[in-house]
């Protein structure tokens, strides 16, 4: 790779089950597209977006921002444009030793440390939290912690939560999030060296809740992170995760899992900035649309900047359509800006499960139902089985199963 | 003693120019241990008449039945009639986004035999089979005909025929798109499953080839919809030498 400022721009996929046409005598399982067309597309360099923690430096949200093009912002202009409650809210955190969990003022040092809100709802966020929620890990020994959130109520919260990992510490975060929210927040990760972090944000929110959340990660030398998503439930659920590759030899690792039922709105945009050199990472989101007017959105921008030489990346995104009247985006976007890499790549493909795919299997003795869930869960268990929890894996199979048989009629 | 039935069947599909008879009076009867073949002409409704019988939803069965040891078939839905004993081995066989081959066999055994396999045998049983039919171990792990050729989607059909072990089988065209060596692999498999099996087979291929290695019973001649004519294996080789072409010009005519 010679270019100095290459701009691998891959054609946006979108796949609208509903004008599709269907289906032929041989294969319509998967849509594949890998890359290897360069195409130059000038846009702006993902670092070079305008920031601020202040949301008055914002213009109004119009749904025509790159950054909102694909989500339904007049149904949380509550969260954009209108006052937010930033006060504390209700937390359950398992007592583990190695691990605080505190609420901290506004002057906490580390706020602030990981990155800055990019959009409105992020800085309202940022401007409204009264005090934020700060989890603190350190000790070399393995733990797990859960802290869960399940009473937010249905009116407009911002909140802040800071994820400190000391240096050379080491544990397993799992967030939870149940009940009812209209939400807008932004979570820091912050990786000391060589520490290594697991954060699982788990999003089983009830029908209606609303959840718009940024985690702005900054991982230190040689210290390795591994970023979870797992969104089930809610009405609108927007996971932004951004992570810097900002120490010498660090590493992450970002999964994704989602399954849209009917009306469902699932969005995600991941963003990796290589920064140092010898970084690596990783992205694999995976996601399941099943009912009507399941949307997923997932924007996947990788940066490997000047100085990051030596740098390993690969990003890839794969939804399962599984009824007709859904519809999922993918866009991977990569930027590179050193000629010294190892390797970078991207994939997005989109599949479907079709009746000739039901046909076959029930061929096969299998029931309908059985082959719907047998079709998804194989899917999907590639990401859970990633999490390195195995009470937490047995969980989210659990979730998934029933995910599944609450919407099939849909 | 198992037998299936087919009496008098009519089929029709739903097209874009509105509904089309396919099937026009199919009668055929086979008995555990037989094998019977099916040979025709592109179009004549081979595969409409192996779809009808596996109960694919495209096809309407307008008159006529199946049935199987008595039982009436073309109620059942698709999966009800897998477990009754019937399998189908497709022409264009599937690819399964997220299932590995492993875990379509055991769900597929399970819910054929009504409880999960015991994991040892079952385990021992897959890699025998996979062996014989030269299917490396790794299509274990891969997805189900996903990147497969089409020889392997091939003796993927085959391997759920041994393990899956139905009374009756409908191969449809398996033989289409093999090599020799693949052919003579494929065939010995299905030779293998009558054997251990005592299965009934319906045969179906445009050419004489696979009946080398799979010796039919009986040759029904297929076109336009119907059998037009039937005999033992040596109407197989008189069809060789001569084509289809006497009854086409029949089925023209008529
Ligand atoms: N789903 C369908 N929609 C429209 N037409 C169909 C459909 N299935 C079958 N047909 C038509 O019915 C006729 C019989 O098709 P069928 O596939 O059963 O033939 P076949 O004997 O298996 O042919 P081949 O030797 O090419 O496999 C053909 O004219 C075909 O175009
Ligand atoms: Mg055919």
């Amino acid at each position: 790779m010679s270019a100095a400022s290459a701009q691998l721009n891959s054609s946006p996929t979108t796949t609208d089950a509903a004008t599709e046409a269907l289906p032929t005598a041989e294969q319509h399982g998967i849509k594949e597209h890998s890359d290897g067309r360069f195409g130059y597309v000038p846009v702006q360099t993902r670092s070079d977006r305008f920031k601020s923690v202040n949301v008055t430096d914002f213009a109004a949200v119009t749904g025509r921002e790159a950054v909102w093009k694909l989500s339904p912002v007049k149904k949380f202009a509550d969260l954009t444009a209108g006052v937010l409650d930033g006060s504390v809210y209700p937390i359950h955190a398992s007592d583990v030793a190695g691990v605080s969990v505190d609420w901290v003022d506004r002057a906490d040092p580390r706020i602030g440390s990981a990155g800055a809100p990019e959009e409105r709802a992020s800085a309202n966020a940022w401007s409204s939290f009264e005090k934020a929620l700060a989890i603190t890990i350190s000790g070399e020994e393995a733990k797990e912690v859960t802290v869960t959130r399940a009473g937010l109520g249905s009116g407009a919260r911002g909140a802040h939560t800071i994820i400190e990992a000391r240096p050379f510490s080491r544990a397993i975060l799992i967030l939870e999030n149940t009940g009812e929210a209209r939400l807008t927040e932004n979570v820091e990760i912050i990786l000391g060296e060589a520490a290594n972090l697991t954060v699982v944000s788990l999003q089983e929110w009830g029908d209606t809740a609303v959840h718009l959340t940024n985690h702005f990660a900054t991982i230190g030398r040689d210290a390795r992170l591994k970023h979870v998503v797992v969104t089930l439930g809610g009405s609108i659920v927007r996971v932004n995760p951004s992570v810097q590759l900002a120490g010498i030899g660090s590493d992450t690792e970002l999964f994704g899992l989602y399954f849209a039922d009917a009306d469902q709105h699932l969005e995600q945009q991941v963003f990796v900035n290589h920064i140092a050199p010898n970084t690596r990472s990783r992205v694999t989101y995976k996601g399941a649309l099943q009912g009507k007017g399941a949307r997923t959105v997932w924007i996947g921008d990788v940066l490997i900047g000047r100085e990051a030489a030596g740098t390993d990346s690969y990003e890839q995104n794969r939804n399962l359509v599984l009824t007709e009247g859904t519809r999922a985006d993918s866009i991977p976007n990569l930027e590179i800006e050193t000629g010294d890499i190892t390797g970078a790549g991207h994939a997005s493909a989109t599949g479907r499960f079709d009746d000739e795919q039901l046909f076959y299997l029930q061929s096969r003795g299998i029931t309908e139902d059985e082959a719907r869930r047998l079709v998804v869960r194989g899917f999907l268990s590639e990401i859970v089985q990633q999490i390195g929890s195995p009470l937490l894996e047995e969980r989210l199979q659990a979730a998934v199963e029933a995910e599944l048989t609450a919407t099939k009629d849909n | 003693m198992s037998v299936l039935e087919i009496k008098d069947l009519h089929v029709s599909v739903e097209t874009d120019q509105g509904t089309k008879q396919i099937l026009h009076g199919v009668n055929l009867t086979i008995n555990e241990g037989e094998i019977h073949a099916i040979m025709g002409p592109n179009g004549s409704g081979k595969s409409t008449l192996a779809y009808t019988i596996a109960g694919h939803p495209k096809y309407t069965v307008d008159s006529g039945s199946i049935l199987l040891d008595g039982e009436e078939v073309t109620t059942m839905t698709v999966d009800q009639r897998a477990r009754a004993g019937l399998f189908l081995a497709m022409q264009y066989p599937v690819e399964i986004p997220g299932v590995t081959v492993t875990n379509f066999l055991r769900t597929a055994k399970t819910a054929i035999d009504g409880s999960a396999p015991p994991i040892r045998t079952w385990i021992k049983d897959v890699r025998e089979s996979m062996k014989q039919l030269r299917m490396d171990k790794s299509f274990a792990e891969r997805n189900v005909n996903e990147g497969f050729s089409g020889g392997e989607k091939k003796r993927n059909e085959i391997l759920q025929l041994e393990l899956l072990k139905p009374k009756f089988a409908v191969l449809d065209e398996t033989d289409s798109g093999l090599d020799v060596d693949a052919l003579k692999i494929v065939s010995e498999g299905v030779n293998r499953a009558k054997e251990n099996t005592g299965l009934g087979l319906l045969l179906i291929t445009h050419y004489t080839r696979i009946l080398r290695y799979i010796k039919p019973d009986f040759v029904h001649v297929f076109v336009d919809g119907r059998i037009a004519e039937q005999g033992g294996p040596e109407l197989a080789d008189r069809l060789e030498d001569e084509g289809y072409d006497r009854f086409l010009t029949e089925s023209n005519v008529g």
